[in-house]
């Protein structure tokens, strides 16, 4: 019996959720008492997963420039059979989002999306996962003998703890692919919404898409992401990707400043997983305080220059 | 072309979130459904489909009768039928395999949902359901078009998009993109009473199980109140020393 971690990746670099799943998984492992398996796909150096507990990493290796949903679904399978695995754990990639229920239906395993933390109880297994947009969580028990885990971004933490390793190459066969990749655009050198520790976001109080400089700014200091409320993106200040809230991007940092966001409770649903939320605002009625543990009731262009300011003083010291 | 639009039924997001029965439930009392966000602007698209290209769209929703207006809002939207399977949903895979049936006996060759539903955000039903029929699946879509059963797509993938092509009969799980925010459709008041008309056929369920129970559902701990500062060094000071995220 072991446990399967599925270890995403991207351009043969590791994702952040990946090291955030061997820990978790590492975790589920000692629960259980099984093993850990780690699989990569075309992933980076296995050495950078022992950092994480994962003593032994599968390695599969094929033409797949990029994901493929039926492809990786498949070579889970492969792996988990043959290594025994009777739960699989996921990250809460885009990809690991697409791929988990394709893993559950090929394992007939049941799947719990979006876990939190980890099993309360192994038998039942039953782990606690967020719901309605972060307003509540159930506790769901996995009545199947195999079990599919999705751990949501930025929950659990990746958390270090060295072991030697040990990799070995898989030889998995491809599916029909279905689904073909043609290109893929990504800005280069930003550090995205999806990977960020810190996000800043800026919304209508910032009056026009010429006063982004500060933000930006504020973001650069703090190695952070930028983004915006629903309203900005629909008068096209700024691109729809950086549009956070209910149907636009999830955002899970450590910090999230909204500054000139009243906080409508579309744009709380989409950001409320964020650990801690910053408030800059004018109006000390926006609902947004109401949501977050900082805030400072001021002109964003008073407060943003010297935040910057301030912080590149602070990082310098 | 045969498209069937997956729809879930959910509480309007500005609903208060409660339980009962022991935190086993969840409170209804005093929520407005309404068409899962998600699923509209999959809904959207698919009556572009039918406008430009001839297709036809089924709605479909496995539920108890109360989300069948909902599904009445779908055809006064515009689609041409409904499909209430008639049964409690229980989880996601119980969902996905009552779907699996609607489709393979109403022979679609184009199954379009949101990629979440707003409610357990679970984005489980479209890919199990794209494994179950061995359908091929675009999730997190973001742009479609169909040429005879050629689909080119574009996927939200981290970072960036992907632009993909594939063929029917295919699962979709779309977003804020496959259309924009201002192509979403009010029903107006001639679509409201053509939906009364509308076939909406019930089916009873297969009696697919689940695989998981929900045991019971928590609300997060209270949040304190919001500590206001009136200067930054304070607050770098709390972000630095108190919070310890900078």
């Amino acid at each position: 019996m072991s446990v399967l971690v599925f270890a995403d990746s991207s351009e043969g670099k590791f994702k952040k959720t990946a090291f955030e799943v061997v820990s978790y998984g590492k975790k589920v492992a000692e629960q259980l008492g099984s093993d850990l398996v780690v699989l990569t796909i075309n992933g980076g150096d296995a050495s950078e997963l022992y950092a994480y507990g994962a003593e032994k990493v599968v390695e599969v290796k094929n033409d797949l420039t990029s994901f493929n949903a039926k492809a990786y679904a498949s070579i889970i399978k492969q792996v988990a059979e043959a290594k025994g695995a009777t739960t699989v754990i996921i990250d809460s990639s885009v990809d690991g989002l697409t791929v988990g229920p394709l893993v559950a239906v090929a394992l007939e395993a049941g799947y719990a999306s979006n876990a939190v933390a980890l099993p309360s109880s192994t038998s039942p297994f039953v782990v606690k996962r967020k719901a309605f947009s972060n307003k509540g969580f159930n506790n769901t028990e996995i009545s199947t003998e195999k079990k599919v885990v999705g751990v949501a971004k930025n929950s659990y933490g990746a958390h270090e703890n060295a072991v030697s390793g040990a990799v070995e190459s898989f030889d998995a066969s491809l599916p029909e692919l279905g689904v073909k990749s043609e290109s893929i655009s990504k800005a280069t050198g930003k550090v995205t919404i999806a990977d960020a520790d810190i996000v800043v976001s800026a919304g209508r109080g910032l009056k026009g898409p010429e006063n982004w400089g500060m933000v930006e700014e504020l973001a650069e200091v703090l190695g952070a992401a930028t983004a915006c409320s629903k309203p900005v993106s629909d008068l096209g200040w700024r691109p729809h990707s950086e549009h956070v809230g209910q149907t636009g991007k999830p955002v899970a940092s450590n910090l999230y400043i909204a500054i000139g966001i009243s906080g409508a409770i579309q744009h709380l649903a989409g950001i409320n997983a964020s650990k801690v939320k910053v408030v800059i605002n004018t109006d000390p009625e926006a609902p947004f305080f109401k949501a977050a543990d900082y805030g400072i009731v001021g002109d964003a262009f008073e407060v943003v220059p010297q935040l910057v300011e301030k912080l590149k003083a602070f990082k310098q010291a | 072309m045969k498209i069937l639009v997956c729809i879930s039924h959910v509480p309007d997001t500005t609903s208060k979130i409660n339980f009962t029965d022991n935190d086993t439930k969840f409170d209804t009392n005093g929520v407005q459904y309404v068409i899962n966000p998600y699923d509209e602007f999959s809904l959207t698209r698919a009556m572009w489909f039918k406008e430009k290209q001839g297709a036809s769209v089924t709605v479909v929703n496995v539920g108890g009768a109360t989300t069948e207006p909902t599904l009445r809002k779908a055809l006064a939207i515009g689609a041409d039928d409904a499909i209430r399977v008639n049964a409690e949903p229980t989880d996601g895979l119980m969902v996905a395999k009552e779907l699996a049936e609607v489709v393979k006996n109403g022979g679609y060759d184009l199954v379009l949902a949101g990629k979440e539903s707003a409610d357990y955000n679970g984005q489980m039903v479209p890919g199990m359901l794209a494994s179950l029929l061995d359908f091929n699946f675009v999730n997190g879509c973001v742009g479609v078009e169909v040429d005879g059963t050629n689909v080119t797509l574009s996927r939200e993938i981290d970072g960036g998009e992907e632009k993909v092509s594939s063929t029917l009969p295919m699962v979709i799980a779309g977003q804020k993109g496959i259309v924009e925010e201002k192509d979403l459709r009010i029903p107006n008041m001639r679509g409201i009473m053509m939906a009364r008309k509308k076939p909406l056929n019930v089916v009873e369920p297969t009696g697919a199980t689940a695989a998981t129970v929900t045991q019971n559902f928590e609300k997060p701990a209270p949040k304190g109140a919001v500590k206001l500062v009136d200067n930054v060094d304070d607050l770098i000071n709390l972000l630095h020393n108190e919070a310890k995220v900078i």
